[in-house]
C-alpha cells in the first residue's frame, strides 16, 4: 500500500495560519500533482507530510498515521522527498551526497546514472560547484537510489534552463510510469505529461481536484493558477 | 632568535591546548546550533578524573599511567557529555535560551560539587619526571611539555578529522552541519550523531583538561571557565562548525597571545580580543565557517 491521505491538514508558522484544513488523496500508483499560486501553501503541504513542517490533522501513508512521526522514520517507511531550492550537501562531494541517502542494501545507481549519466563523471565533484541543473540531478537522484513507495517531489524544474528542464522532465517521466508520485511543479507541460490527477490550492485549502485534461482549458488555468495557459 | 624560538613553540602548545577546548564546542554548536556553556565542565571533570587516576590508582607516574590519566579523563568527561545531551540538552533542541540556562546551571553545578568534594584550591598534577625536563634548539631552551601539548593535539587532530572523512558516522556528521533538516529528510537518525559529536567533544575537552592541568600547574573546580572563554574564542575565529578552522584559529590565538605578551607587556589577551573583533567586523562565519544557524 502506497496511497496517500490527507484529512484537515493544519500548519501555523511563526502565528501565521498557513494550511486550514487541507484535505486530498493520492492514489497509488499514480503521479498526483499539486498545483497553485505562489505562496498557497503547496511546498507547506509537503513539508507537513515529510515532517518537517509540525501539523495537525491526519496524514495516513498506506493506513498508519505519520502526522506527529520524525522525519527520519517517515522516510525509511518509503517516502522519498526531493525539496524545493534542492538542498544538496554543498561541501560533500558528489558520491558522499549520494552515499548519504542510501538506505536499501542494494541502492540503485543503475537507475540513477542511467537517467543522469552526467554524474557518473562527476562522483569526485563538491556538489556546491554543480550548475543548478547538476544538482537537481543530484537531488532527485537521491530519492530515486532506494526502493521507495511513494515519491514527493517539490518544484524539479524550478530555475533551471529550458535543456535541462527537459532532461529533468523526461527522468521523471520514467520514472513516473511505474511510481505513487505527488508532484509540485509549475511547468504545465510536464503536469501534462506526467500527472493522472491534479489538486489546485488556494490560500491553504484545497479548491479542486480533477484530471490533468482541466488544464487545457484556458479560462480553468487562468482562474485557479494565475496564468495564461502555464508554461508551455 | 631563542626567545622568538621560545615563544613560538610556547603559543603553538598553548594553541594546541586551545584546540582541545575548541573542537568539541564548535562540532556541537555546528551540528546542533547548542551554545553549551557546560563544555568548560567536561574539561574539569576530565582533569579530576586524570588526577584520581594518577594519585589513586596509579601513585607513580611514568608515561604510561599520564597516558592513562589522559584516556580515562578523556572517557570520563565523553560520557558526561553524553550523559547531559541524553538527559537535558535531547529536550531542548531548538530552543536556544533555554539551552544557553541549563548549560550555565550544568556548568555552575559540577563547579560547585568538586568545590565541596574536593576544595577550591589548586592541587598539583603528578607528571613523569622527564615532564620537567627541557630540550635545547638552536640557542633555545624549550620545555618539553610543549611537545606533549602540541602531539597530543595533533593526534587527536587527525582522529577527528578521519572520522569526519572517512566513516558513515562523520559524513553524516558534516552533512548535519550543513543542514540538518535534510539529513533527516534521507532518512537518517541525526539524533545518533548528535550524541557521537557530544561524546567527541567531551572526550577532546577531558583530554585537553588533563593536559592544561600540567600546563597550569594544577586542577581546580574553576580552571573550565577561564579556558571556556577561550575556546569560545577560538570557535568564533574559526568558524562554527569547523575542526580545521578551530585548529587554524587556535594556533594563531595561542601564537598572538604568547608574542602580545613578551613584546607588548602583558596584552597579550587584549590583542585576542582585538583580533576577535577583527573576525567579527570582517568575516562574521569564521575562517573557515560552515553554518550560519
Amino acid at each position: 500500500m502506497s496511497s496517500l491521505e490527507v484529512k484537515d491538514l493544519h500548519v501555523t508558522i511563526n502565528g501565521s495560519h498557513i494550511l486550514q484544513g487541507v484535505n486530498f488523496f493520492v492514489p497509488e500508483n499514480k503521479v498526483t500533482a499539486l498545483l497553485g499560486r505562489n505562496g498557497v501553501g503547496k511546498s507547506t503541504t509537503l513539508k507537513a507530510i515529510m515532517g518537517l513542517n509540525p501539523g495537525t490533522g491526519s496524514i495516513k501513508f498506506g493506513g498508519t498515521e505519520i502526522v506527529a512521526m520524525p522525519t527520519h522514520k517517515i522516510v525509511q517507511m518509503g517516502l522519498g522527498y526531493v525539496p524545493e531550492d534542492r538542498e544538496i550537501f554543498a561541501s560533500l562531494t558528489v558520491k558522499e551526497n549520494l552515499s548519504l541517502a542510501e538506505r536499501d542494501a542494494e541502492p540503485n545507481y543503475d537507475l540513477v546514472y542511467s537517467l543522469f549519466p552526467e554524474l557518473l563523471t562527476r562522483t569526485s565533484q563538491r556538489a556546491g560547484t554543480l550548475s543548478g541543473g547538476q544538482q537537481q540531478m543530484v537531488a532527485i537522484a537521491r530519492a530515486l537510489l532506494n526502493q521507495n513507495k511513494i515519491l514527493v517531489i517539490d518544484e524539479p524544474t524550478k530555475g533551471l534552463a529550458p535543456k535541462l528542464v527537459t532532461e529533468v522532465a523526461n527522468a521523471l517521466a520514467h520514472v513516473a510510469d511505474h511510481s505513487t508520485m505527488l508532484i509540485v511543479e509549475q511547468n504545465l507541460a510536464l503536469v501534462k505529461a506526467i500527472a493522472q490527477n491534479i489538486i489546485v490550492m488556494d490560500q491553504g485549502k484545497v479548491v479542486f481536484e480533477g484530471g490533468p485534461e482541466n488544464l487545457q482549458d484556458e479560462a480553468f488555468v487562468k482562474s485557479m493558477l494565475g496564468v495564461s495557459g502555464g508554461h508551455k | 632568535m631563542s626567545t622568538f624560538l621560545l615563544i613560538l613553540i610556547t603559543g603553538v602548545g598553548l594553541g594546541a591546548l586551545y584546540f582541545l577546548v575548541a573542537s568539541g564546542l564548535s562540532l556541537i554548536y555546528g551540528l546542533m546550533g547548542v551554545l553549551n556553556f557546560a563544555h568548560g565542565s567536561f574539561l574539569t571533570i576530565g582533569a579530576f578524573t586524570g588526577l584520581w587516576i594518577s594519585t589513586k590508582v596509579f601513585p607513580n607516574p611514568t608515561t604510561w599511567t599520564f597516558i592513562a590519566a589522559m584516556i580515562a579523563g578523556g572517557i570520563a568527561a565523553g560520557l558526561f557529555a553524553l550523559l547531559m545531551e541524553q538527559l537535558v540538552i535531547n529536550r531542548l533542541y531548538n530552543r536556544h535560551i533555554d539551552q544557553a540556562l541549563v548549560t550555565v546551571g550544568v556548568g555552575l553545578v559540577v563547579t560547585a560539587l568538586l568545590a565541596g568534594w574536593f576544595g577550591s584550591d589548586a592541587r598539583l598534577f603528578p607528571t613523569p619526571l622527564w615532564f620537567m625536563k627541557a630540550v635545547t634548539i638552536g640557542e633555545a631552551i624549550i620545555p618539553i611539555d610543549r611537545f606533549v601539548y602540541i602531539g597530543v593535539a595533533t593526534i587527536l587532530l587527525i582522529a577527528m578529522l578521519s572520522i569526519l572523512k572517512f566513516t558513515r558516522i562523520g559524513l553524516i556528521i558534516r552533512a548535519g552541519v550543513e543542514n540538518r533538516s535534510m539529513v533527516s529528510a534521507l532518512g537518517i537518525n541525526v539524533r545518533l550523531a548528535f550524541s557521537t559529536v557530544f561524546f567527541i567533544g567531551g572526550f577532546a575537552a577531558g583530554v585537553g583538561g588533563v593536559l592544561i592541568s600540567v600546563f597550569s600547574y594544577g586542577v581546580s573546580p574553576q580552571m573550565g571557565g577561564s579556558w571556556l572563554i577561550y575556546g569560545f574564542i577560538v570557535v568564533v575565529v574559526g568558524g562554527m562548525g569547523s575542526i580545521s578552522g578551530s585548529a587554524i584559529a587556535a594556533m594563531l590565538i595561542g601564537v598572538t597571545n604568547q608574542f602580545a605578551n613578551y613584546y607588548l607587556t602583558g596584552l597579550g589577551d587584549f590583542v585576542v580580543v582585538i583580533i576577535l573583533a577583527a573576525v567579527l567586523l570582517t568575516k562574521p562565519s569564521g575562517l573557515l565557517g560552515k553554518v550560519n544557524h
